[in-house]
């Protein structure tokens, strides 16, 4: 292997770690999320289906920049534009 | 000394043949897995809508009338009552949708796990907002749209305009495809240390006996509440963009 192309090969497998740091902000919003949630259904526990579907909604959505990050590590090691 | 174990393959959808045509057409696992999912669609839709009856329905008739009321209630809901047409469409592509992730736990590969599939759904939905804007404010209108509410966020208006069929499609494929990779992942992982545990016994060592079982929890989580997670948002969001675009006119 030549030697620039093994640079490129490492620096791509650094990248797409970095990439996963993405999953730090949906964990935390989902995880404030489920919170809310759960203090809703303590309050008003007869809601608890439409809260529940509304959170896995909400939480679906804000998981997108957390996916954004996965299919960016994905393409650095699968499918490298670089190599 | 036992063989090593094969690292995970973590690939796209295999090229079964190429058409000729138009610079050739792959036919991939994706499109004849599609095709699998709409024939299973097809019988099971002709099956229960057979032998149906007024006087004294049958209890899978009952089941279905069910289901499909649950489903217009929630169009309802989400996109008013002149959108009900839409019914048909938003319950096919979720049975497709969902049918479509669940054929990952038959082992063949889920065709929602490749990224065109998805953005064909996003597309559509893309396309039927545009159609509606344009439908309900005039061409002028819909182009006047982009300039609102001050003229020089026109580039952020276009960019998020189509921001969101993206997001739509990579949310959905992200999901199945890193259900998939995590899967493969886990395998190799468990062979490697059902090695480490067991590989020492002649011949029940060479058996990765760590890989019975354990993969059927992860699948519960990654295959079914995925796919029926997935299935629901992604209608949930058409109806939700379609219906804003489509919203009923004040009188």
């Amino acid at each position: 292997m030549e030697m620039t192309e093994a640079i490129v090969r490492a620096a791509s497998a650094v990248g797409a770690g970095l990439a996963m740091i993405a999953g730090i902000g949906p964990g935390i919003g989902q995880g404030y999320a489920a919170g809310k949630a759960a203090e809703a259904v303590g309050r008003q526990p007869e809601a608890k289906g439409d809260i529940t579907s509304t959170m896995l909604f909400g939480c679906a959505v804000a998981e997108s920049t957390g996916i954004y990050g996965l299919v960016v590590a994905m393409i650095l090691l699968f499918a490298n534009p670089l190599i | 000394m036992n063989a090593p174990i094969p690292a995970p393959q973590v690939s796209g959808p295999q090229i079964f043949f190429t058409i000729p045509i138009l610079g050739g057409i792959h036919i991939t696992e994706t499109i004849v897995n599609g095709w699998l999912v709409v024939a299973i669609i097809s019988l099971v839709c002709f099956f229960l809508g057979r032998n149906l009856s007024t006087r004294n329905p049958s209890r899978r008739q009952i089941a279905v009338e069910k289901l499909v009321s649950m489903l217009s209630n929630l169009l309802q809901e989400t996109m008013g009552k002149n959108n009900m047409f839409f019914l048909p469409y938003i319950g096919a592509l979720f049975a497709y949708s969902m049918l479509s992730s669940l054929l990952g736990l038959t082992g063949l590969r889920a065709p929602t796990g490749d990224l065109n599939t998805t953005i064909g759904f996003a597309l559509i939905a893309f396309f039927l907002i545009q159609f509606f804007n344009i439908k309900n404010k005039g061409f002028f209108g819909w182009l006047k749209g982009f300039s609102e509410p001050v003229f020089f966020l026109t580039p952020l208006n276009i960019i998020s305009e189509i921001a969101n069929p993206i997001s739509m499609a990579f949310r959905h494929f992200g999901n199945i495809a890193s259900g998939i990779v995590i899967t493969s992942l886990i395998y190799y992982a468990l062979a490697s240390v059902s090695r480490l545990l067991i590989g020492w016994i002649p011949v029940i060592g060479s058996i990765p006996i760590l890989q019975v079982g354990i993969p059927a929890f992860l699948s519960i989580y990654f295959d079914v509440f995925t796919s029926f997670l997935q299935a629901y948002i992604i209608s949930m969001l058409t109806m939700v963009y379609v219906g804003g675009a489509n919203e009923a006119q004040s009188e």
